[in-house]
């Protein structure tokens, strides 16, 4: 039986008619075709599929689309602006290398952004403990500590 | 990785859930950061899934002096930023990742009873208990169960067929008592290899073990910390596994548990103002 739903992704109302067992990822990924949301590992542990529900950092994969029809998702394809100007934890990944690769970024972006909404100012311990549950096989997450600093630093200046 | 197929049920009030359990069965989605990896991984494929999400009433987290009861839809980090109790605040940090606490629920955790699980072990030291509703008969009905009798086994709680686990209460630590939680694991936000939480009281200390037996193992400590990590590791019973030996476990739980008495009593003795 399938299940006719509404999400709202990016600010946009969308349809999609999912049998139960859908996945959020997937829902987003091949419903929607929004394949900026990376799965990795799908069972809750790499972190790559990591969306905004209703403004807090969730495992899409974790997730049945059914369960949450009627919320708001933000994807990586909704971090930036509309005219398409990358948001400043996008931008200061780009700046201080904080990918590789860049699977795992996806989740990382919507991690840390929802991690500087909350605490604008972190420490480093607070950043490795907001970070925690994305995994990184390239950078050694050096680089994206110094980009969770440089984003704060960024959102301060444009506030 | 694709959840089994299954029939879906998102009743909206308690007695449509109670109800619906009653008559398929199934297996009760809340948070689903237990059970959603168990049918990605189809190590569960349960013919329904009867989702809870959108039943009124259970996402309460009330506190009173007696303690905190915490619902069925209360989600870690909610009970985790309500700070209601200390032990309790502690212990769900331990719990792995925050992505994961936004959505897994604290009641979740004491039915889904994993062994090496932090909440049950909060939920044993302090002798909290669970309430847990069925349909019977035409009309919804409550039974409470206290903690020494919910833990049945390894994953297994004494939450029975047709019923729904819809609150856990946790009792406020007595006046001029401390608690603590220590544990150990591989990666950071992982379960545990071993971890123990202690209370500490004017009269007397108890601690609760995980990873080390089939539930939370509850010791009375009584008033003699010094002989608290032999007596720790003369009651547990640890398995091996590929994380780590028995033997070591239970050196492991002797040392978290003598640290968690000795930060708890340290509490205790602050609160008290000695």
């Amino acid at each position: 039986m399938e299940h006719e739903i509404t999400l709202v992704v990016n600010g946009t109302a969308r349809r999609a008619r999912v049998p139960a067992r859908r996945l959020l990822s997937d829902c987003l990924r091949h419903d929607l075709g929004l394949t900026g949301t990376h799965v990795g590992c799908e069972h809750g542990v790499c972190g790559c599929c990591t969306v905004l529900l209703d403004g807090r950092p969730v495992r899409s994969c974790l997730t049945f689309a059914v369960t949450v029809d009627g919320a708001e998702i933000t994807t990586v394809e909704g971090l930036a602006d509309r005219d398409g100007r990358m948001s400043a934890v996008q931008r200061a990944f780009a700046e201080c290398h904080g990918l590789q690769c860049g699977f795992c970024t996806p989740g990382f972006l919507c991690t840390v952004t929802a991690l500087l909404k909350e605490n604008p100012a972190p420490t480093d311990d607070e950043v490795v403990e907001g970070i925690a549950g994305n995994l990184c096989r390239c950078t050694g997450y050096q680089n994206i500590v110094k980009a969770v600093h440089r984003a704060a630093e960024l959102l301060a200046e444009e506030a | 990785m694709k959840p089994p197929p299954f029939t879906y049920h998102a009743p909206r009030d308690l007695p449509a859930a109670l109800r619906t359990l009653a008559e398929v069965g199934g297996k009760v989605l809340a948070g689903g950061q237990s059970l959603i990896p168990m049918l990605n991984m189809r190590l569960a494929a349960p013919g329904h899934v009867v989702d809870i999400n959108r039943v009124a009433g259970l996402d309460g987290i009330e506190v009173s002096r007696a303690g905190v009861t915490v619902g069925a839809l209360a989600r870690h980090a909610d009970v985790e930023r309500a700070g209601a109790h200390p032990l309790l605040t502690w212990a769900l940090k331990l719990v792995a990742h925050p992505a994961i606490r936004n959505r897994g629920t604290v009641v979740g955790s004491l039915v889904h009873a994993d062994p090496a699980a932090e909440l049950p072990a909060v939920l044993a030291v302090l002798g909290g208990h669970v309430r847990v509703a069925r349909w019977d008969c035409g009309r919804v009905t409550f039974r409470e169960i206290p903690a020494a009798e919910f833990f049945v086994g390894p994953m297994e709680s004494a939450v029975g067929p047709g019923e729904l686990a819809v609150s856990a209460f946790f009792p406020a630590l007595e006046e001029g008592s401390g608690a603590a939680f220590h544990e150990v694991s591989r990666r950071h936000g992982d379960y545990a290899l071993a971890g123990a939480c202690a209370v500490v009281g004017v009269a007397g200390a108890r601690v609760a073990c995980i990873g080390v037996g089939g539930g939370p193992v509850v010791i009375d400590v009584g008033g003699d910390l010094s002989s608290a990590a032999a007596r720790v590791r003369d009651a547990v019973d640890p398995d091996d596994d590929i994380h780590a030996s028995a033997a070591y476990r239970r050196h492991l739980v002797g040392v978290l548990a003598e640290r968690a008495l000795r930060d708890a009593a340290r509490e205790g003795a602050a609160a008290r103002g000695a």
